[in-house]
């Protein structure tokens, strides 16, 4: 749990997570096999369809909270349930304490639920002197650890059967043996006793149909149902954004739930409880039924425009699942209670600015969550938004203030980025012979130690745009008049990307411009909460290339691309800006689709018989621009040997300013990133984003590997016909 | 979809989660199904699962309490039921229908007549009202769940009416039950009867 003072006792913390080997190499573990069970629980299905029903009748329960609300206390009356609104955690502890004492409940049984770790119940509940037993198999284990979950639906995915064994000896007073099957055993055994003796049953609640007042709950110990059937109090905890109309509401969510969060097509068990039921040790033969449930800030939150999507989460943990920094930090450094990428969203929500400030920054913004979110959330700008929120409440730092006022200046920027030149004097240039690119030779004291794992690039000699000019090729009648958005990286350090392109596409009758007021995208700007001068450089941009005059503005950073097509958000629509920022934005194309789908470029065009290559696709691209078949397509038409790279979609580590910031963590995704090339055996990896470039040729050049790294501009120029 | 491929899917859905599915014409073969299962069931030892690993002083003492092996089928009609104690009686197995919280230590099977399944899940639907329903599904060694082939919808949604029905009740208590009992929770190695059954069996019925 996030307890730290400052960026640097959290990066502390990040280096410890790091060296732990075993919950490495476990969540590892998982994140390869989930992504092949995931697709195979949703085969046949249409997974966008039921996303965007999803994300739609959520929105429409967000809207309608607190009328269902009212709806389901209403009902829930009727059927004898006690129905309790809390306004916070500590509020939500006091009511079920309340209960407890009024019931004369001792002992407490409690089946998984995230609401109750949200409010932190069972620390509560036992400084009040009540026995509580968590009855999750993951979840006894960790509370007997005084740990808090480290994954949502695997909340002891850090630990080794060796850990539980030695936990379970100490429990039991005797020695256990680590075969996991015999561990097991020994729970049911232990965790049955429990549920004998308990008074009171607590739960979660994935849904609270408003209809009728009926909760459902999703498991696959079980646990849930003991504790809902043998203790004579039950007691459900249930966030308000569990509110959901009818049935059928439910039943969808629940189609996504189990195959999203661990590729089940359905959990052993899915309850459905509606009232104090039949209970043979209760007086009377029935159950007391409470339900809480807890606002704890959603109510304002479904009043943000900004941020009410969050409340759509239906908590399937996906988005960790996917995330490379969880990957590589696991839960405990990626989330205060709740984790992954809505976590660092809710965290800020739930448990206030300080839980969340340094979490917040450690997302490299690879967009792997959004894409496989069964609620549709953007949560990779959600969270950028948590951070300028952040910043705009408690002051930005003045790197951020500096950078945004250079930024904001093109003249200044540009004039800066031409200095560079002169300032990386001192540590030398030298030519990386094998990777064909230009290093720095020393690095700069600041950087020398935690960037070592890579070659830095030297930045040019001469930036793209005073290259420009002397390249434009001459096109009479052209089938189609371009603009490029070259983008800093290319534009200042690889200006033979932006060249090769040209190349690649001259003689096609394509008339190419390079309009020289262009300035950054933004994208850094915006990876640092800067959100004002993030639209003023949108702005300067979408007035320097008008989109009226050209048929496409091609783009060979697909991080620029990715964010140049984010414009419209950034605008918001309406005025004259908004609608020249929606056709800017349209006309945006990368150079992959625009050779392969627009051009319909083929293997006429180039030489065949060139050499193996691999291909590394941008998460900018593949998810950010959902561009996935174009490049490989015309990598083969280039007359290279495509041959697959093992999680050719994962990120490569850089993520812009974030592999300045988090080294260690950009240092880890790069190891598995080459290792995975290197053992394609091709001899050139091809992407086509310059900061994959930069990462992966820094990377293998460190190795001293022999393969070599290309954008894809530069591959397939070397091949074409002349 | 047809009868026939509800039917398969089912199977090949429950299956694929550790289920034993049977085809059997009617409730007597079930009857008869569920003894001969108890009878194979550990034939030389009465302990319960989990009772023979090293636990707690408290745990153990809930291990004693196991003495015979037992039946329970809380939900089944009077003329099925006494079918099926008569034949337990025969083979010297308890019979139950109420009373299982005097078991707590565990149970052999509990047997069930479902309202409901689910192909594209291999899921069924239990209406679990009573306490003994619940409890006769959840503390059993093996759960053994007999359900009617046309009671079988694809979807949820083909579920949908029933079980808005079976929750219109007030109070009621009704559950999708799929495989037995699991969990992955240490080093996501799957585990089998972590709470409840070890073991769930579904047979599908022409006709009760
Ligand atoms: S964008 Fe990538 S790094 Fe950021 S939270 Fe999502 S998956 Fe993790
Ligand atoms: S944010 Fe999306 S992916 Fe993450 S837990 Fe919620 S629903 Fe699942």
């Amino acid at each position: 749990m996030q307890n730290v003072k400052n960026l640097g006792e959290y990066k502390e913390h990040v280096r410890e997570a790091l060296d732990n080997e075993f919950q490495r190499q476990a969540i590892d573990r998982f994140a390869q096999a989930y992504p092949v069970g995931r697709a195979k629980a949703f085969e046949g299905m249409d997974v966008e369809g039921l996303i965007a029903e999803i994300a739609a009748a959520k929105d429409d329960s967000i809207r309608r909270m607190g009328e269902l609300y009212e709806q389901f206390k209403r009902e829930a009356e009727k059927a004898g349930i006690h129905v309790h609104l809390a306004k916070n955690a500590g509020e939500a502890n006091e009511i079920i304490a309340s209960i407890a004492k009024k019931t004369g409940s001792k002992k407490i049984v409690k089946s998984k639920s995230m609401t109750a770790e949200e409010t932190l119940l069972n620390h509560h509940l036992e400084g009040e002197g009540l026995e509580v037993t968590e009855t999750d198999l993951g979840e006894w284990i960790i509370q007997m650890r005084h740990e808090g979950p480290s994954h949502m639906v695997m909340p002891a995915i850090h630990l080794s059967r060796d850990q539980v064994a030695g936990l379970f000896s100490q429990v039991t007073g005797k020695d256990q043996s680590n075969e996991i099957e015999k561990l097991v055993k020994v729970a049911r055994r232990e965790l049955r006793q429990r549920f004998v003796e308990a008074d009171m049953g607590i739960s979660g609640a994935n849904f609270a149909i408003a209809e009728t007042a009926t909760i459902g709950l999703v498991t696959n110990e079980g646990n849930a149902r003991l504790c809902t059937t043998l203790p004579r109090v039950h007691v459900a905890l249930c966030g308000l954004d569990k509110l959901t109309p009818t049935l059928h509401d439910a039943l969808r969510v629940l189609r996504a739930l189990p195959r999203n969060a661990t590729g089940q097509t359905l959990t052993s068990y899915t309850t459905w409880i509606h009232g104090p039921n039949e209970d043979n040790a209760a007086p009377g033969g029935k159950k007391e039924m409470h339900i809480v449930f807890l606002d704890n800030g959603r109510t304002a939150l479904a009043e943000d425009p900004e941020f009410r999507q969050v409340l759509r989460c239906i908590r399937c943990g996906a988005c960790a699942n996917v995330c490379p920094v969880y990957r590589m930090v696991g839960g405990h450094e990626y989330g205060h209670i709740y984790i992954g990428a809505i976590g660092l969203i809710l965290t800020y929500f739930f448990h206030g600015r300080d839980k969340a400030k340094h979490l917040v920054l450690n997302c490299i913004n690879c967009q792997a969550c959004k894409a496989v979110c069964a609620a549709g959330i953007d949560l990779p700008s959600l969270i950028k938004r948590v951070y300028a929120r952040i910043l705009d409440e408690t002051g930005h730092d003045i790197d951020s203030t500096l950078l945004s006022m250079v930024m904001r200046n093109r003249k200044l920027f540009h004039g800066l980025l031409r200095s560079a030149r002169f300032a990386q004097k001192p540590f030398g240039v030298k030519k990386g012979e094998k990777q064909k690119g230009n290093f720095i030779r020393h690095l700069p004291m600041m950087f020398a130690k935690q960037h070592a794992f890579r070659e830095l690039p030297a930045v040019a000699d001469k930036p793209f745009r005073d290259i420009f000019p002397k390249i434009q090729p001459k096109v009479e009648n052209p089938r189609y008049t371009v603009a490029i958005f070259g983008g800093c990286a290319q534009d200042f350090l690889y200006p033979e990307q932006l060249e090769a392109m040209v190349h690649t596409f001259a003689d096609r009758g394509v008339a190419v411009d390079f309009p020289l007021q262009q300035t950054c995208c933004g994208l850094p700007l915006m990876m640092m909460g800067e959100r004002k001068a993030e639209k003023e450089v949108a702005e300067q941009n979408i007035h320097a290339i008008d989109p009226a005059k050209y048929d496409y503005i091609i783009c060979s950073c697909p991080s620029c691309a990715s964010h140049l097509k984010q414009y419209p958000e950034i605008f918001g629509g309406g005025d004259s800006d908004g609608l020249l920022a929606d056709r800017f934005a349209d006309k945006v194309i990368d150079i992959s689709s625009f050779l392969n789908d627009v051009l319909e470029m083929s293997a006429d065009d180039f030489e065949q018989g060139g050499p193996k290559a691999t291909y590394h696709a941008p998460c900018h691209l593949c998810r950010g621009l959902n561009v996935h078949d174009a490049p490989r397509e015309i990598l083969a038409k280039g007359g290279y040997e495509y041959v697959p790279c093992k999680e050719e979609e994962v990120c490569c580590g850089f993520g812009g300013s974030y592999s300045v910031k988090f080294p260690e963590i950009s240092q880890q995704i790069l190891t598995n990133k080459l290792d995975n090339i290197e053992a394609t055996g091709a001899e050139v990896l091809v992407t086509d984003c310059p900061g994959c470039v930069m990462q992966i040729r820094g990377g293998l050049a460190k190795r001293g590997s022999d393969v070599v790294v290309r954008h894809m501009s530069e591959v397939l120029a070397e091949r074409r016909k002349k | 979809m047809s009868n026939t491929e509800r039917i398969e899917l089912f199977t090949a859905k429950a299956e694929a989660v550790s289920a034993v599915v049977k085809r059997l014409p009617s409730m007597k073969e079930a009857t008869d199904y569920v003894v001969d299962l108890c009878g194979a069931k550990e034939a030389c030892q009465l302990l319960i699962s989990g009772c023979g690993e090293p636990l707690s002083q408290k745990a153990e003492d809930l291990c004693e309490i196991k003495q015979d092996k037992v039946v329970a089928a809380p939900n089944l009609s009077q003329g099925h039921y006494d079918a099926l104690a008569k034949a337990c009686d025969k083979n010297g197995f308890v019979c139950k229908r109420d009373g299982l919280r005097e078991h707590l230590a565990g149970i052999d099977i509990g047997f069930t007549l479902c309202q409901g399944a689910i192909a594209e899940t291999g899921s069924v639907v239990l209406d679990s009202d009573s306490e003994e329903t619940r409890l006769a599904t959840m503390i059993s060694e093996i759960h053994v769940a007999a359900v009617t082939v046309d009671s079988i919808e694809q979807d949820f949604y083909g579920v949908e009416k029933k079980l808005a029905e079976l929750i219109a009740k007030t109070p009621s208590y009704t559950a999708f039950i799929t495989g037995a009992s699991r969990t992955a929770d240490i080093e996501r190695v799957l585990a089998l009867g972590v709470h409840g059954p070890l073991e769930l069996h579904v047979l599908l019925l022409d006709e009760v």
